[in-house]
């Protein structure tokens, strides 16, 4: 059973066809990678399927239900979790509160006026228990404008699993990090990835080829070639589109690696 | 974690206005004790004001209308004949409600200087249709010669007590805002003035949380708007201009935005410093203003700030 698939999804801004025709589906505990050059159409994609564009034309399913014309916080509440590639998190909030406020939106309604949500235990442990985690709960307290980069990063995922998502998109969730922050995100994805489905964007192709099961090459708009990261990797259509002409002919192996 | 300090300083400035009446009693009472309830008038509209400003980010610039509607509510129930304070309430309670409902789901499409232009909009559409309203004395206003009675007594008259049920219902409007902000309610309104985007990837429509806290906000300054009427005897559009609706907002700014104190104390200072200087030098608004840019200059964080420790400000 897929958990999430895309039929036929175009989309167009004027003259520019930023999605052509893109048909894709993850099933369970399955991590799919889409790459491709910038300007391929990446982002666009993500934000059709989270809501933020609406295509069209085509189709956004999630577990079976057509989400396609619903806005961002239904379709969060029905199960949609993202990250972003330039990091959104709630730079007043403390680290546990960015989580908590995420859990909230899963358990029953927010639309509550009285007693302290700060002291709501079972919140509080969801929290606690995210932050175990994403190995951040040591900062439990810093406010969220206060953490570096990479672990804002972290948090970004944070907020994304306490919603108890039952499908992830991460937009580039590596993007500015160091070697050793990249290193660490990749373990947690790496378990994640059997719990619960995920599409992942990304440049870096050392986290492709460690958590990606299978993979879609973007260029212009259109899916060019697709199948398992190796598969991929020796597939002329895609290499030719993604590296760009003259490294066609090149050994398959480290080039591809190299770029980013 | 800083202990908060908000509730130990909220408890001194109620009892010290608790028995302020009974102090003042020597040194001109009326004239001081008029001052503290137009303070506390104006720090009830404030501190409603404070849950669009300082919790959800969204900057009104049209609040006064609500109190415009309240008391026109009030001064119109009276001249149909209804004397009950409560029902009263309840009449302006819906009507302030009514229109924030209306002009929200409005207003709310948009945010930022947006925002704040429509809501200046729908506060001089709000003025004009008062001064226009010739049966209840259009531009110059209306003067109350009946009051409402509170439960068949002059309790809330100026012949009774109002100076305590001003200060009561100001002491529950603080209650109240100290705990929405706390609430679920609160956080996803703090959340949303951080990053709406966020939020509404959360799975939170930011919209109906907006909408709702204009509604309570618009609901309270109807009530700041009845109150103001029982107390000056009489009602006049002047109550809804926006320069009033720029004095809440100069209130807050004061104060310190995000903070239920902050909005008393805001509203102590303007009327207390207004008048000082009214009253020694014609020319007052030449200090005035001055005065106001270099609180928000070097006072970061309002008056609220100077009497407590800094907050986190996901407390606020």
């Amino acid at each position: 059973m897929n958990v999430l698939e895309i039929h036929n999804l175009c989309k167009s801004f004027g003259a520019v066809r930023v999605s052509r025709d893109i048909c894709l589906s993850v099933a369970a505990h399955q991590c799919h990678a889409l790459i491709g050059p910038n300007g391929a159409g990446k982002t666009t994609l993500i934000h059709q399927i989270s809501g933020v564009l609406r295509p069209d034309a085509g189709q956004v399913l999630l577990d079976g239900h057509d989400i396609t014309a619903q806005p961002i916080w239904r379709r969060a509440q029905a199960g949609l979790g993202r990250t972003f590639q330039i990091t959104s998190v709630l730079p007043s909030f403390s680290v546990r509160e960015n989580v908590a406020l995420a859990a909230q939106a899963k358990a029953g309604s927010s639309m509550r006026f009285f007693a302290a949500a700060s002291d709501e235990a079972a919140l509080n442990r969801r929290a606690e228990a995210i932050l175990a985690r994403i190995c951040l709960e040591d900062r439990a307290d810093v406010l969220a404008a206060d953490l570096s980069h990479g672990e804002r990063r972290l948090l970004e995922l944070g907020i994304a699993l306490a919603g108890a998502p039952k499908f992830l998109l991460l937009d580039e969730p590596m993007a500015g990090l160091g070697r050793v922050e990249s290193a660490m995100l990749i373990e947690i994805l790496a378990v994640l990835r059997r719990e619960i489905p995920m599409l992942l964007v990304e440049h870096d192709m050392d986290a492709i080829f460690r958590l990606a099961d299978t993979v879609s090459v973007l260029v212009e708009g259109a899916v060019v070639a697709r199948g398992t990261p190796d598969q991929v990797r020796a597939d002329p259509a895609a290499r030719a589109a993604y590296l760009g002409e003259g490294t066609v002919g090149d050994p398959v192996g480290g080039t591809l690696g190299g770029t980013a | 974690m800083v202990r908060d300090r908000a509730p130990i300083v909220a408890g001194t400035i109620f009892a010290l206005l608790m028995v302020a009446p009974f102090g003042l009693g020597l040194i001109g009472q009326g004239y001081l004790t008029g001052l503290l309830m137009r303070a506390m008038l104006l720090a009830i509209a404030a501190l409603a004001l404070d849950l669009l400003v300082g919790q959800g980010g969204m900057v009104s610039f049209g609040h006064s209308a609500f109190v415009g509607l309240g008391a026109y509510a009030l001064a119109i129930g009276l001249q149909a004949g209804i004397e009950s304070l409560l029902l009263l309430t309840l009449i302006a309670l819906a009507v302030s409600g009514l229109f924030a409902l209306i002009t929200g789901v409005l207003a709310l499409r948009t945010s930022g200087v947006y925002f704040l232009m429509i809501t200046l909009a729908f506060g001089q559409m709000t003025y004009f249709t008062l001064t226009s309203l010739a049966a209840y004395g259009g531009d110059d206003g209306l003067t109350l010669w009946s009051m409402a009675t509170l439960l068949g007594t002059d309790v809330a008259q100026n012949a009774g007590q109002i100076y305590f049920v001003i200060l009561v219902v100001m002491v529950a409007v603080w209650w109240l805002m100290h705990c929405i902000s706390q609430s679920r309610f609160g956080r996803v309104l703090r959340g949303a003035r951080d990053n709406p985007e966020r939020a509404e990837v959360m799975g939170f429509s930011v919209f109906r949380y907006r909408l709702t806290a204009y509604v309570i906000a618009g609901m309270i300054a109807g009530l700041a708007g009845v109150l103001t009427a029982q107390q000056n005897e009489f009602v006049s559009p002047a109550l809804a201009t926006w320069q009033h609706s720029g004095d809440l907002l100069v209130i807050l700014v004061i104060g310190g935005l995000g903070s239920r104190n902050g909005a008393i104390l805001g509203a102590f200072f303007v009327v207390i410093v207004q008048d000082l200087l009214g009253a020694v030098m014609p020319e007052w608004r030449l200090i005035y203003g001055p005065l106001l840019v270099l609180v928000v200059l070097f006072a970061k964080g309002g008056l609220n700030r100077l009497l407590g420790p800094a907050q986190t400000g996901s407390v606020a």
